[in-house]
Parts: C-alpha cells; structure tokens; sequence
C-alpha cells in the first residue's frame, strides 16, 4: 500500500515561557490520506494549532517526524523546507491574514510572486493574474479585486485567504479555525465551498476548529486533549479504515 | 517580485517613515548649501590670492635685492624656461603714503607697500587688467579703457582733465592772491622843503667784464632758455593704488546706507616715501601722480599695496637695475613644485627665497581647508542622526509588521526574502531622502541670493553684508563629485540603520509571528 499522503508521528513539542517549559504536545500523531477531509477539534491549549503548525512546517517538533509521502520533511534545510510551504501546503487562518497594503488580488497571487523569481515572475505574469481572476470567481469576488482587505467582510476576507491558499495548487490545506470569527451563516459558507473543493478536486483538507457541529462535517474527527490523541471518530466510511491512524506511545 | 511590491508598498503608506525622509533630506541638504558656499567662498578668494601672487615667487631676501635684473631672469630662464608662460621683474619695498583729503583738508599718512612693477609684464603674469578701475564699468557703467588696450601708466585723457582742472584752480587762486592792486601809494606833496637835490656824483671806475676774474664760468655764461613746461604735467612717480588705502566707508546716519567716500582720484597727487638702497637706509620723498586704483577683491591687498612705474622707484631708491622679485607665471600649475626645486637649486643658497603662491598663503589656505572639514564632519553628523531616526522607525514598522512577517514566512517566503523588503525599504528611504535632498540643496544654491535678499528683508538686517565679506554675491561652486558622496553617504547610512530591523525581522518566528495580535 502507498504511504500517506502525511503523517506526523509521535509529536512532542512545548515552549518556554521564561523558566518554565511548557508542554504542549506530547506524542500526539495523526496521518491524513490524499483526499482525506479531516477535523481536529480539541479545548483550548489541547495543542491542536501546534499540531497542524508542526505538520505545516511553520514549527519544528522536539520529537517526532513529519513524513510527506513517506519521506521526512521536518529536518530538511530552511530553504527546502520555505519551498514545501510554498509548493505542498495551502494555510487558511482564522483572523484570515491577508496582507493590509495590498490589494485582494495581490493578496491572492503573492504565493506565486514568492515562488517565482523577479524576471521568471515578470514573463508569467499574466498568467499569474488570470489564475488568481479565476479563483477569485470561483470563490465569488471578482467584483472585490481591487479591494483592500480593510473594505472587505470577514466571509470575503476568508473566501479570498481561501484563493491565495489554492492559487500554488498545493496538495494539503491546513485551516486554522477557518470559521472561528464569522458568523454561523457566512461559517457555513466557507465549510461549503472547503467540502466542494475536497470532494471536486480531491483536496486533502486538515481543518483546526473547537466548534463541532463544523467538526462533524468532516470524514474524520481526530480529538486531543492535553497533547494526546484521545479519539478519533469516523463519520462515514469514505475511505477505506487501512492505517489512517497511529497513535503514538502512550 | 513580492520584495519590491512590499517595500514601494511601505514606502507610500507608512507616512512615520516621511519624518525619516525628511531628516535625510534636510542633512543632504544642508551638506550640499554649507560645502558649495565654502567651495565658492574658497575658490573665490584662491582665485584673489593667486591673482596678485602669480604662481611662482623668487624673492631676494634683502630688501636691496639684487643687482642686474636680466642677468637674474636668465638665470631662470635658463634653468626652468620650458615650463614658463611670462614673467616680470617687480621691486617690492616698505613705504609711506600722505593723502591730504581734498573736503577736510586733514592729512593722512599710512603704511604701505610699493611695489615696481612694468605695467605689461605684471599684466601677463596675472589678471591686473581685470583689477584696474579704468577697465571696469563706473558708477554711471562708463569704461574708461576697453579690454584690449595695454595697461600703462598713462592719465587717461579724463584723468588728465581732471588733473588740469585742479591744477588750473590752484593756479588761479595763486593769481588771485598776486592780482590785488596794491593801494597806491601816498606821498606828502614837495612843500617847500622841496630843495631840488643835486645828481650823485659817482665815482664810477672803467670796469669790464673778464673771464680771469675769479667768478664762476656759469655766471657769465648765456642764459639757457627754460622750456615751459606744462603745469599740469603729472609727476615722474605713477601709482596704482589699491583701492582701500584711500576710501573711507561711512555710514549714512540718515538713510542707514553705506558709502565710500574716496580721497583721492586719478590724476590727484600724493606723496610718498620709501627708503633708499643705502647703508644705513634713508628715507626718500617724492610726489607722485595717481593714474588709477586697483581691486583684487582681497582686503588685505587693495588695503597695503601700492604699484608704481619700476624704472622711477629704482630711481628713487637709488638702485637702478636692482630687483627684489621675480613673478612667474607657469604654462602648467601642475609643474609649479619642479620649477621650484629647479629654481632653488639654480639661485647661490641663500640669496632667494623660492614659493608657489600656495605655499606663501599656506596658513590662510590651510585654515580654511581644516574649517571645511571640520564643518563636513559636523554636517555628517545630522545625517547620522538621521539614520538613527531611521532605526527606531523602521523597529516600530517592524513590530507593526510583525503578523505580516509570519503571513509571508507560512506562505513560504524565506527569511533572506523579508530581510531584503526591508533592506530595500531603508535603500528606498535612503534614495528618496537624498534625491529630494540634492534637489532642494541645488535650488537653495542656485537661488541663494535671492533667498539672502528675502531673509534681509524678513529679519530686517542683512544676513550677507557685501562690504564686510567683500563679495557682491554670495560666491558658490557645487562640485559634481561633492554632490554625488554626499548623496553616497545619505544613502549609505540609510542602509546601515536599517539592517539591524531588517535582521530582527527576518528572524521572527513564523508561529510566533501569526499569534502576535
């Protein structure tokens, strides 16, 4: 069988505040597959966002692996590791965090403005500006493009953090509580358009959230309490229970 | 690409950083105003010390000086003639000048320095033409003499009706004094004690004339006959004096204005004394006739410097044929030290002094080298000010970008990418700041009188007083290469301040960074 699309196993991860350490993770582990829609809900300082920040590379874990594939990608250089966040993951933030100086379109190609170099850049460019028009449609706000993200609702902040998430074709999107700040109408929004990119296009989804009515619309509930897995509920048999999940040592 | 985007971004929203462009450019700016007005000031008055210096100087140190001027100028002709475009013997002595003032009648006696110079040759070692007043418009822009004319010393025909007029005047009130009818002269009327007086009767011995007599020849020779010689010829001695040593500046009590009132005009004469080439030194008096007044344009020549006719100052001084000085004026100033070294070694040690103009000035020179210097690293300071200025601003853009940073790291950019935003940032504020800078150092020189002339009547006093500084303008001169450091230097340090935010930022945490609210 193929290894996962990505795994983390046996995480352990705590920071320091002054003296004292402060653990956050302690061998918590979770594996999502290629088109996977996953949940991880949890209280607050569970460790949830740590996890899905370690797995994105925006942290590197004290102990455990990150694994892309199957290859370990948690001890690759700097440069190696700004390429993958750039190329396989796609974030979504709560507060959205969009860029306030430029535009929405702007906004919506900077990972492709990141990507390419300055000249190689400037010859893509139109392309890179249709890319981002398309998306900005298919997510409704190719009538707000012009926009500053100060002008714009929270649901079309999150709708065009959406964009910018999809514009690199990533093949893992990590949301951080992507409903945490709207409200349950524009919420609900957002969960469609997330379902329908995964069941459209096959987008492997991890989404941090603590509301569980938005939990349960994944295909797959991981639960942490105190950096640990404690459950992991199915909610329908998408796929196929072969070894979604390993729970690190207790 | 997103560096560039993000930096003009910043650049054109965040106005806190204008007060950093501002400080950059108001220390360029002034850089730029304080080092062209030395520049010019510098050039100006070089221009006035070498004018009347020529480049190089052989002196005599006696002031009797030395004997047979043309064996001495092929003594350096022979040794350096290849490098020399003209030179000109001068004698240059010690004197005295008396100035009876025409309105007071008071008499004034000053010290001066006579100088003998060949009117032409002076002329060629350096711009005398352009000192003399005769070839410089006149209060009513009347030019005696035009550009091409040879510089002698001879009254201009003005001069020399002015000179006739006064003359004329004198002689009048002469006649005058003599032309009274004496009262006629009363006798008492013969009476009777008019008893005819009988004829003297002489003994009048034959005597004639004879040679063998014993009284001098000149005495029985023929009366030689006196040419009539005009009176209002001018005197044997011609001066040029500078301008100061007979001018007097007052200030009108009425209108506050400040005039110069002149002594003495061409064609007035004066009288001077110097001393003799003897052992022990005697003084030697004579008249002398003004033909012009001359203006270097440095206050402490036109204040002490006479020039007179050569042949009739060696004459005076008894010393016809000596020479206390040799003017040179080089083709190249770039060989002035070899012709130096050669001069010193071709003159018997000890006799002459040799220097470059430089080299006699050298203490003025060298003050006021030291004075901009001292100035530029006064003025670099404000612009290091400024850059600190830079460095506290760009720390509080960076904690104000601190979510931003965190956004761009997660969306892969890597930590060189952010350093380079705001490296580029500080080099943006740098480049604008010294670019506005220039801009309004070059128009503030450009416009520098005219904005002297507004601050005068702003503060009601004058900021730049001609006659004190001796210029008509304020004198300026930018030096393309001045210009460009200065904006170098601005820029330079607008980078300096901003690498320490730029690093701070570049190493933020990406995780910490996002949760920074």
């Amino acid at each position: 069988m193929t290894a996962p699309l990505i795994s983390a196993q046996a995480i352990e991860k705590s920071y320091t505040k002054g003296e004292h350490k402060i653990p956050v993770l302690r061998g918590a582990g979770m594996t999502a597959q290629r088109g996977e829609f996953i949940s991880v809900v949890g209280q607050s300082g569970s460790g949830k966002s740590t996890l899905l920040h370690v797995m994105g590379l925006l942290d590197s874990p004290d102990i455990g692996e990150v694994l892309l594939e199957g290859k370990r990608i948690d001890n690759l250089s700097q440069a190696a590791r700004d390429q993958l966040r750039n190329h396989v993951f796609g974030f979504i933030f709560q507060f959205y965090h969009l860029l306030p100086e430029l535009t929405l379109l702007e906004n919506v190609m900077m990972p492709l403005m990141i990507r390419h170099s300055f000249f190689s850049y400037f010859t893509k460019r139109k392309e890179v500006r249709d890319q981002a028009m398309e998306l900005l449609t298919q997510v409704g706000l190719e009538h707000r493009v012009k926009h500053r993200p100060s002008e714009l609702s929270g649901g079309e902040m999150q709708r065009g953090a959406i964009a910018r998430a999809l514009i690199g074709k990533p093949e893992i999107l990590l949301a951080d509580e992507p409903t945490g700040n709207l409200d349950a109408s524009t919420g609900s929004e957002i969960m469609e358009t997330l379902k329908r990119l995964n069941s459209e296009n096959q987008l492997t989804i991890v989404m941090v959230t603590h509301d569980e009515a938005i939990a349960n619309q994944a295909h797959r509930i991981v639960r942490l309490a105190e950096g640990r897995i404690a459950t992991i509920r199915h909610q329908e048999p998408v796929f196929p229970e072969t070894d979604a999940v390993r729970i690190a040592a207790k | 690409m997103y560096k560039l985007l993000l930096c003009l971004r910043y650049l054109r929203t965040r106005y806190i950083a204008l007060a950093s462009i501002i400080s950059v450019m108001l220390g360029v700016a002034t850089m730029i105003v304080v080092n062209s007005v030395m520049a010019g000031f510098t050039h100006e008055m070089r221009d006035r010390i070498h004018g009347f210096l020529a480049d190089v100087v052989v002196e005599s140190k006696s002031m009797n000086g030395m004997q047979d001027a043309d064996a001495q100028l092929d003594i350096v002709r022979d040794a350096a003639g290849e490098f020399i475009a003209a030179m000109t013997p001068t004698v240059e002595v010690p004197g005295m000048i008396g100035v009876v003032d025409a309105v007071t009648g008071e008499r004034f006696q000053m010290q001066v320095q006579l100088i003998g110079i060949d009117p032409n040759g002076k002329a060629e070692v350096g711009p005398l033409r352009d000192y003399l007043g005769n070839f410089q418009p006149d209060k009513h822009g009347k030019i005696l003499k035009s550009p091409t004319d040879p510089v002698t010393f001879e009254l201009t025909p003005e001069a020399m009706a002015y000179r006739r007029q006064m003359k004329s005047h004198a002689l009048r009130s002469l006649n005058y004094d003599t032309n009274i009818t004496p009262p006629a002269p009363v006798f008492d009327e013969p009476g009777d004690a008019a008893v005819p007086v009988p004829a003297p009767e002489f003994d009048t011995p034959e005597t004639t004339i004879a040679s063998d007599d014993g009284l001098p020849d000149f005495i029985n020779a023929p009366m030689e006959r006196q040419t009539n010689t005009d009176p209002a010829a001018p005197a044997a001695a011609l001066l040029f004096l500078g301008e100061q040593i007979t001018s007097y500046q007052w200030v009108d009590p009425d209108t506050g204005e400040r005039q110069i009132e002149n002594m003495v005009t061409a064609g007035d004469d004066v009288f001077i004394t110097t001393v003799r080439g003897s052992t022990p030194p005697e003084p030697s008096s004579f008249n002398a006739t003004v033909v012009d007044t001359f203006r270097s344009g440095m206050s402490e020549y036109d204040s002490s410097l006479v020039l007179m006719n050569i042949e009739e100052l060696q004459k005076v001084r008894g010393m016809e044929g000596a020479i206390t000085t040799i003017q040179i004026r080089l083709k190249d100033y770039n060989n002035a030290e070899e012709v130096v070294r050669r001069l010193r070694a071709a003159f018997p040690p000890g006799l002459v002094s040799v220097n470059t103009w430089e080299s006699k000035q050298m203490l003025l020179l060298s003050a006021v080298e030291v004075e901009t210097a001292i100035l530029n690293v006064l003025l670099f300071m404000i612009i290091a000010v400024a850059g600190f200025g830079i460095l506290a601003i760009f720390f509080m853009i960076v904690v104000e970008k601190t979510r931003d940073i965190g956004i761009l790291k997660a969306l892969g950019a890597s930590s060189n990418g952010i350093m380079s935003i705001f490296l580029s940032y500080g080099i943006g504020l740098g480049i604008v700041g010294s670019a506005a800078g220039v801009g309004i150092g070059l128009l503030f020189v450009k416009y520098i009188n005219q904005i002297e002339t507004g601050l005068s009547w702003l503060t009601g006093r004058k900021v730049f007083d001609k006659d004190i500084y001796y210029f008509d303008a304020i004198p300026t001169m930018i030096s393309p290469m001045m210009v460009m450091w200065v904006a170098m230097g601005a820029i330079g340090i607008a980078v300096l301040a901003s690498v320490l935010p730029a690093r701070r930022a570049s190493r933020l945490h990406p995780v910490r960074a996002l949760r920074y609210e």
